[in-house]
């Protein structure tokens, strides 16, 4: 990068005659270019192949397959059909607790943390005098990686120590909550702090959404004498049409990725079961089984296409035409 | 991109006289009240962890954890840091962050650069590949990528396990993989919205396709390139996943990935774990002082379209 040449002004002699506009065909350019171009594009396209597609679809064929510590086990890996996943749906205990939590997290962050996040962003929006520190306090958790904010929260919640108990004057006594321990309550407070990071995500992406609205929208809605919230609704949601989508699909994406946060805590277990954190229980540890970890990744990688085939059909739409 | 990124700040700062105007006092008064009870909610952890990182263990079984009596000091910090191997950790952190995001944005670069100045027959299948390929769980790829980096042989100058196991060759790579994508979306965009003319301009020069990446356009893509990288270097030191799977020797994690051992390693003494979440957040948060803008810019670059 420290070789980049000064930007030299790119303008040409006279770009004048530029009578066919728009990008190039291939066919114009020189062999030496052509090659050039096929590296530039070939080495990423290889590389991401490689490391991402390859082994998504390998995931999906373990999944069929008896595979246990290694796929050079005694005996050779052989095809076992839906066992794997005849296994996880009626022998596997943890994983209809995974699913139904996935699907609470999902709930929570959908209903209660984007929407706050956008309510948030709205206010600020407004311009009130100081907003740029309110934006700040709910930005810094935004940079944090939910495996710290794991451990920080952790603070807040532990029994003899944490911030909650201590207020409520039960820290260290029988009558202690624990708030990452139980398993009634683990998931909520869980929930909690991965919202301390997920509502700043959504200010931020609204905040540039709300400011691109066309002010004058706004106020011809005012003038017409709309109140604030009928013109939020009205005027200004709708026409956040395109990021209301993606934050939607961000959502839904945060919420099958989750992993680092119960992980952290319990590594998924006793409550905190997500089907991310499965996956990674039958890879690392004792209780390794190849074949049983791909199936669970398969699961997740179906769910997971729903979202993103959205997302793209989306985004490329336009492009497609 | 960068025109409409102009757009809102111009939008923004005419929206600022009016603002006062469109909303009623009463919803003035209440979004006050309304933000600053939330921001006092939401600044209660880190004030938290800040304070207790203060106080010695001996004050606050003294005096209970939510007490002012006792002294403060950086002492857990200091302790810490020597107990708690951060400053490998961090060291770690940076050989794995550095080299990822340049190589992420030098590659993600080169296809955007592709896509998006020529036109080619497979061009959104090329883009939907990459952007996909970032939006899925880590977990989906872990066991084949796994296997694939343990039977990856290497020599044993290169890498002590033989493979690409517990190495931090095998971070960098999985991080690039996966944030590739991302960055070859929002780049491409940037690029497609540069004038074609400049192509053109320096193909009549006799600038060949590389001269043309190089000189020309990479120089003008320099504003999402810096925000991208800011992102980047976030979300790559925050990766926690890809070290877990890969790393087995407790002395090569970098920081986000070491903090899991600080329970134990601390013995439930929360005063230094505290500490050592504070250290952890360090360098973000010099991030978000110095180039916060960047990293909204990042943020919302990959957003603004759809």
């Amino acid at each position: 990068m420290a070789l980049t040449a000064d930007s030299t002004p790119a303008t040409g002699p006279d770009p004048a005659p530029a009578v066919r506009k728009g990008r190039r065909r291939l066919r114009t350019f020189s062999r030496g270019d052509k090659v050039i171009l096929s590296l530039m594009v070939g080495i990423p396209l290889l590389y991401e192949a490689v490391l991402v597609w390859l082994p998504a679809l390998l995931s999906v064929g373990l999944s069929f397959t008896n595979a246990r510590l290694d796929i050079t086990q005694p005996g050779g890996v052989k095809l076992v059909g839906l066992s794997n996943y005849r296994f996880i749906a009626q022998d596997y205990p943890p994983f209809m607790p995974a699913l139904e939590h996935n699907l609470i997290w999902l709930l929570f962050l959908t209903l209660i943390a984007t929407p706050l996040g956008l309510f948030i962003a709205v206010l600020l929006d407004f311009n009130l005098r100081g907003s740029w520190l309110y934006q700040s306090v709910f930005f810094i958790p935004v940079m944090l990686s939910l495996a710290l904010v794991g451990i920080i929260w952790q603070l807040m919640y532990s029994s003899d120590s944490g911030l909650i108990n201590s207020v409520l004057g039960t820290a260290g006594q029988p009558g202690a909550v624990d708030w990452f321990g139980n398993s009634k309550i683990n998931l909520w407070a869980a929930l909690i702090a991965t919202s301390w990071k997920h509502v700043g995500y959504i200010m931020i992406l609204y905040l540039a959404g709300l400011k691109g609205v066309d002010p004058t929208l706004k106020e011809a809605a005012a003038i017409d004498g709309a109140t604030a919230a009928q013109t939020f609704f009205r005027v200004v949601f709708p026409a956040m049409r395109p990021i209301n989508i993606i934050v939607i699909v961000i959502t839904v994406i945060e919420a099958l990725r989750a992993f680092d946060i119960v992980y952290i805590i319990n590594r998924g277990t006793n409550g905190l079961e997500l089907v991310s954190a499965l996956v990674v229980q039958n890879l690392i540890g004792e209780g390794t089984n190849i074949g049983v970890g791909a199936a669970l990744a398969t699961v997740l990688l179906v769910v997971s296409l729903v979202p993103i085939t959205i997302y793209l059909g989306r985004t490329f739409r336009k492009e497609m035409r | 991109m960068s025109t409409a990124v102009a757009n809102n700040t111009r939008n923004a700062d005419k929206a600022n006289p009016n603002g006062s105007r469109i909303i009623s006092s009463r919803t003035r008064v209440f979004s006050y009240i309304f933000l600053s009870v939330t921001a006092f909610l939401w600044i209660i952890p880190l004030a938290w962890t800040l304070y207790t990182s203060l106080r010695p263990e001996a004050d606050t079984n003294k005096y209970g954890y939510l007490s002012t009596g006792g002294s403060f000091n950086f002492d857990n910090f200091s302790q810490a840091w020597t107990q708690g191997l951060f400053a490998k950790y961090f060291v770690n952190s940076a050989i794995i962050t550095i080299p990822a995001v340049i190589i992420t944005l030098f590659l993600a670069s080169m296809v955007a650069f592709a896509v998006s100045r020529y036109t080619w027959k497979f061009n959104i299948t090329l883009l939907i590949l990459f952007t996909a390929g970032n939006l899925l769980p880590q977990q989906i790829l872990a066991a084949p990528l796994f296997q694939m980096y343990k039977h990856f042989p290497l020599p044993l100058s290169v890498s002590d396990s033989g493979s690409l196991l517990n190495t931090f060759y095998g971070v960098i790579i999985a991080n690039v993989a996966f944030q590739v994508g991302f960055c070859t979306f929002v780049l491409s965009n940037y690029m497609k919205a540069l004038p074609s003319e400049l192509g053109e301009a320096a193909r009549v020069d006799g600038a060949g396709v590389f001269r043309q990446y190089w000189q020309i356009i990479m120089p003008l893509t320099r504003p999402a390139l810096a925000a991208l990288g800011t992102l980047e270097f976030i979300w790559i030191y925050n990766d926690f996943f890809w070290a877990l799977l890969f790393i087995q020797s407790g002395d090569r994690l970098p920081i986000t990935t070491g903090i899991n051992n600080l329970n134990g390693v601390f013995a439930q003494n929360y005063n230094l774990i505290a500490a050592g979440a504070i250290m952890t957040a360090v360098p973000t948060l010099v991030v978000y002082l110095v180039l916060q803008k960047q990293f909204v810019a990042g943020l919302t670059l990959g957003s603004s379209k759809g």
